[in-house]
């Protein structure tokens, strides 16, 4: 199935838009639905068909077990890493709101940070366990 | 209009369900399952809640059944019938089926403005988002900033899921080796 010209062509085809479309979801969540969760399952889901065409070997040239590790780990740091920073600023845990010096630009950016270790986390952490099942003989 | 839409989806799913329990083999009980998922993702639509169908389509439709697959590849394609304690779990079906059924009499019909989830904090989420967060997906909002460390803790399951499904597995893949010396 691997050497199939047209599943490998179509495959190509659609995994560049695959994590364009990914990257849109996360970034554009505030605005339209979306968010961490669905972008990082939709950028995994575009990462795991290359893995499938070009098998494994190649896909972890691009994104390796342990770098999936450590952004699993970073990305829920980040989570938990913005709640601390507005704790020392002086507001409760995860209060978005002296962020910055306007609240709404507060919440603006501590969406953003939060929705983008949300993203990093669920990618990474499909990747590792489609790895680790793709690996286990 | 939107009720026969809605009777027909929700009749759709229960034929899905049906297929599932009298299927063999393990493949098209994951592909069956994908395309309940994404009925359920066609009756969020229909139900206004796009945010909910989008997950529902890229995680249950998408990722899981790419995941179940992977894991089947270790496992093997056909399922193993035991003929043993039918009686057993008919009895422990009927009896959920039948407290399931019992507890939705007790439940609000669909946008109902006095049943409790839209009489607690559902207002001051729809009222006051815009000022009090400011950005125009109120879904987001509620769940990055109100409901900011339920997302938290949401976010550790599954990295502790990852955690779990690597010790499992990678331990096996050490022990080979540790053997192989």
């Amino acid at each position: 199935m691997k050497n199939n010209p047209v599943i490998k062509q179509t495959s190509f085809l659609l995994i560049p838009v695959i994590l364009l479309f990914g990257l849109y979801v996360q970034f554009h969540g505030d605005y339209s639905p979306g968010g961490g969760f669905q972008a990082g399952v939709i950028f995994a889901s575009g990462l795991i068909l290359y893995a499938l065409i070009e098998g494994q070997a190649k896909a972890e040239q691009v994104f390796s077990m342990r770098l999936a590790r450590i952004l699993s780990a970073s990305g829920l740091l980040l989570y938990a890493g913005i709640g601390v920073a507005s704790m020392f600023l002086g507001a409760n845990f995860l209060d978005y709101n002296v962020l910055a010096d306007d609240p709404l630009q507060g919440q603006h950016w501590g969406i953003f940070w939060v929705e983008l270790g949300v993203g990093l986390t669920v990618t990474s952490v499909m990747l590792s366990i489609f790895y680790a099942f793709t690996n286990f003989k | 209009m939107e009720d026969i839409i809605i009777i027909f989806l929700l009749s759709l799913l229960a034929i899905t369900a049906i297929a599932i329990i009298f299927m063999r083999n393990m493949l098209s009980v994951i592909m069956l399952g994908s395309i309940y998922s994404l009925l359920s993702a066609v009756i969020f639509v229909v139900l206004d809640a796009v945010d909910v169908a989008f997950t529902e389509a890229a995680v249950g439709a998408g990722i899981s059944s790419v995941l179940f697959l992977s894991a089947f590849a270790v496992t093997g394609k056909r399922q193993v019938l035991k003929q043993k304690n039918k009686l057993i779990a008919f009895v422990t079906v009927s009896l959920t089926a039948a407290a399931l059924i019992y507890a939705t009499s007790d439940m609000p019909y669909v946008g109902d403005p006095n049943a409790p989830v839209q009489t607690h904090v559902a207002a001051r989420y729809i009222e006051q988002s815009g000022s009090e967060v400011g950005i125009p997906n109120m879904v987001t909002a509620v769940l990055a900033s109100y409901r900011g460390f339920d997302t938290l803790g949401e976010v550790a399951v599954v990295f502790t899921a990852m955690i779990a499904v690597l010790l499992l597995l990678l331990r096996r893949e050490e022990e080979e080796l540790d053997r192989e010396k």
